[in-house]
């Protein structure tokens, strides 16, 4: 008699295999492409150097079962004063219902699954080339068995004013979806997005989301993330971002909650004068595990790219960052600049911070740099002795180290926001 | 204003205050000389409130109140201030945000109402400019990138804003040139009224030239071993602190 062990990848893509697509060819066969892959992938353990510090237990061991379109009340996800349009997608099903913009002729928006029923050119250009082939198996399930996101695209020479809110919310428990997004910005566009995702109680789900991005000659476009999941829910997010001459990518990541958090953030920058900004905030609690891996790949010259992601880590939380700055043979005149800092609040936080730069050029202006420390206790002395507090001389000081790090925020409404919402936080 | 009676001190063990007396009343400048390591510094510390002394003896009272049982906050709210030595460098917090949060909660503990954006300003000019401090200083974070002369104003400028009742200022003049600490000194005595007062603490007479104190305190080996009127400095800067450690050790 023999018996098959099933593996922790059979079950999951067991789980995944009722999913039904109804594409055309081409789209179906992408798809194909990427189970393809998955026969050859398994999930990461702790011996995988890029996955060394997070461990997947809580994501692989679990039961879940399939997202599907919900309807609830978006109203605590809005963003106070914020003039938007309003894009929800639900457990990773476009809900048109929920979604409240206006059309623009500059604009093509429609869900990514509408998207793939038109002819759109962009499309197909652009859709899956970032993220074929990378050998991360939580990239091709994406591909392999995505259901719905935001297909946004920006027509050349336009600016767009009023940026896109997308709320990305799970519903229930054990609910497992895969969002997926593609932003296009064509020759001389702006744009920007800002992206929050939610859930509305429950625990254990899990979303492994993925959002490609297409930034052209001269285009401008700014990316914020917000996650903000209360309770026991997982999240992997992936953003492949490719960049074209002249451009200006920013992508600013708040993470407020989440149980387990892993961000793959990979930005590809192929061509001169381009400017990269990426940005990261992570506040952890209890037992929360806030992973943000971030790569950036300096192809070309004459590029500049800043990064500065900070960690308050209390309670149990840990915080991992591993950032990593490629300069090829071709890239000089680059500067890039890198720092990660921690503040743990607890003595049962932990910071595992690993900042890496490979320079291929001999002409570059590079710099690296991570801290991890406590807060200082000569200056909470200071602050008391001014009449301050001891909790509000460590809310002056621990505000103003988070806050810092999102400064790149653009849109006013939501740099209060996002203000507020880290003095509540860590309040 | 505030009575030290027999005050013990410690730090790890050791003890460094060996019973002070002092008492100083609303509107007098007292001064405490003494050499390196007799403890001018542990003094101020262990009543602005620093956790790690202990008061092993003896009492503190400050307007009435028993001081030490009070936290540093709280000191600070009861119209306490002290000048640090080495003002810290705290990054991302503005001075005149952290200014604000002070004020207010000192007002809240005094049940008075938060001052308002208008009056707030108000202040800022016009004791900025009792110190001569940049208004682009007050804006700056706390101390960040100051030079050594602009700390110690700033830290005139804070006290000008919180106006307390008893200020220590704990060597002030160290490592300020000849106009930074006449400037500081025009603020603290710009400050002087019949209802505050001061204890500056010196290595130095030159400090005293500008801040003209009532009495004169030579502290040596954790005690108050000599007290007189500023003429006492005087002679102090003549005779070196020497002449204090041998007559002690006659006693």
């Amino acid at each position: 008699m023999t018996t098959v062990e099933l593996t922790k990848k059979d079950t999951f893509l067991a789980a995944l295999s009722p999913l039904q697509f109804n594409e055309d060819s081409y789209f179906e066969g992408l798809r194909n492409n990427a189970k393809n892959e998955l026969a050859e992938l398994d999930f990461p353990t702790s011996k995988t150097e890029y996955w060394k510090y997070t461990r997947l237990g809580k994501i692989v061991n679990n039961t879940y079962t399939l997202g599907q379109p919900d309807k609830i009340d978006i109203t605590n996800f809005l963003i106070p004063n914020l003039e938007a349009h309003v894009l929800v997608v639900i457990n990773g099903y476009y809900s048109p219902e929920l979604s409240n913009f206006t059309e623009i002729d500059s604009v093509t928006l429609t869900s990514l699954s509408a998207a793939k029923k038109r002819d759109f050119e962009g499309l197909k250009k652009h859709f899956n080339q970032f993220t074929q082939d990378k050998k991360e198996i939580f990239l091709a399930l994406n591909n392999a068995f995505h259901t719905d996101g935001i297909y946004l695209e920006v027509a050349k020479s336009n600016s767009v004013e009023k940026p896109y809110h997308i709320i990305n919310i799970s519903t229930g428990n054990n609910t497992l979806s895969q969002s997926r997004n593609l932003f296009i910005g064509n020759v001389g566009s702006k744009v920007k997005i800002i992206e929050s995702f939610v859930n509305v109680g429950g625990e254990k789900n899990f979303n492994n989301h993925v959002s490609e991005f297409f930034v052209a000659e001269n285009t401008h476009l700014e990316y914020n993330k917000i996650q903000d999941k209360k309770e026991n829910n997982f999240s992997i997010a992936t953003e492949q971002v490719y960049q074209e001459a002249n451009s200006n990518f920013t992508i600013n990541t708040a993470t407020f909650n989440g149980a387990l958090v892993r961000n793959n953030l990979n930005i590809e920058v192929d061509a001169s004068n381009c400017e990269t900004n990426l940005n990261g905030l992570y506040l952890g609690k209890n037992k929360d595990h806030i992973d943000n891996h971030t790569v950036v790949d300096h192809k070309k010259p004459h590029c500049n790219s800043n990064e500065v992601y900070r960690g308050v880590l209390d309670d149990e939380s840990t915080g991992v960052f591993n950032g990593k700055v490629f300069v090829r043979q071709d890239a000089q005149i680059t500067n890039a600049f890198q720092q990660n800092n921690n503040i743990l609040l607890s003595d049962n936080a932990t910071a595992n911070s690993k900042p890496e730069l490979e320079i291929y050029a001999d002409d570059v202006k590079c710099s690296h740099g991570s801290t991890t420390g406590q807060i200082d206790e000569e200056a909470i002395f200071y602050l008391q002795s001014r009449g301050i507090s001891k909790k509000g001389a460590l809310k002056l000081m621990i505000n103003a180290f988070a806050k810092d790090a999102l400064e790149r925020i653009s849109i006013e409404t939501l740099h209060e926001y996002i203000d507020a919402k880290i003095e509540e936080e860590l309040s | 204003m505030i009575k030290i009676n027999n005050l013990h001190a410690s730090i790890d063990g050791k003890e460094i205050l060996k019973g002070i007396n002092l008492e100083v009343k609303a509107g007098e400048v007292h001064a405490i000389m003494g050499p390196n390591g007799s403890g001018k510094s542990t003094l101020s510390s262990v009543l602005a409130g620093r956790e790690e002394f202990e008061v092993t003896e003896g009492s503190v009272e400050f307007d009435g109140k028993d001081l030490l049982d009070l936290s540093p906050e709280d000191r600070a709210r009861e119209g306490l201030f002290l000048a640090f030595q080495y003002p810290v460098e705290i990054p991302g917090v503005s001075n005149i945000n952290f200014l604000k949060t002070a004020i207010n909660e000192k007002r809240a503990y005094l049940n008075q109402e938060p001052v308002s954006a208008k009056e707030f300003l108000g202040m800022v000019k016009e004791k900025s400019a009792l110190v001569e401090l940049d208004s682009k200083l007050a804006n700056r974070s706390v101390n960040e990138g100051f030079s050594g002369g602009e700390k110690k104003r700033n830290e005139i400028f804070q006290m000008a804003m919180l106006s307390p009742k008893l200020s220590i200022l704990d060597e002030t003049d160290s490592g300020l040139d000849i106009d930074a600490l006449r400037i500081v000194a025009n603020g603290v005595n710009k400050l002087k009224s019949p209802n505050n007062a001061t204890i500056v603490i010196t290595h130095y007479q030159r400090l005293l030239d500008y801040i003209v104190p009532d009495f004169v305190h030579v502290l040596y080996n954790g005690k108050i071993v000599k007290s007189g009127g500023k003429e006492l400095a005087i002679e102090l800067e003549e005779k070196g602190y020497d002449w204090i450690k041998s007559e002690n050790v006659e006693l």
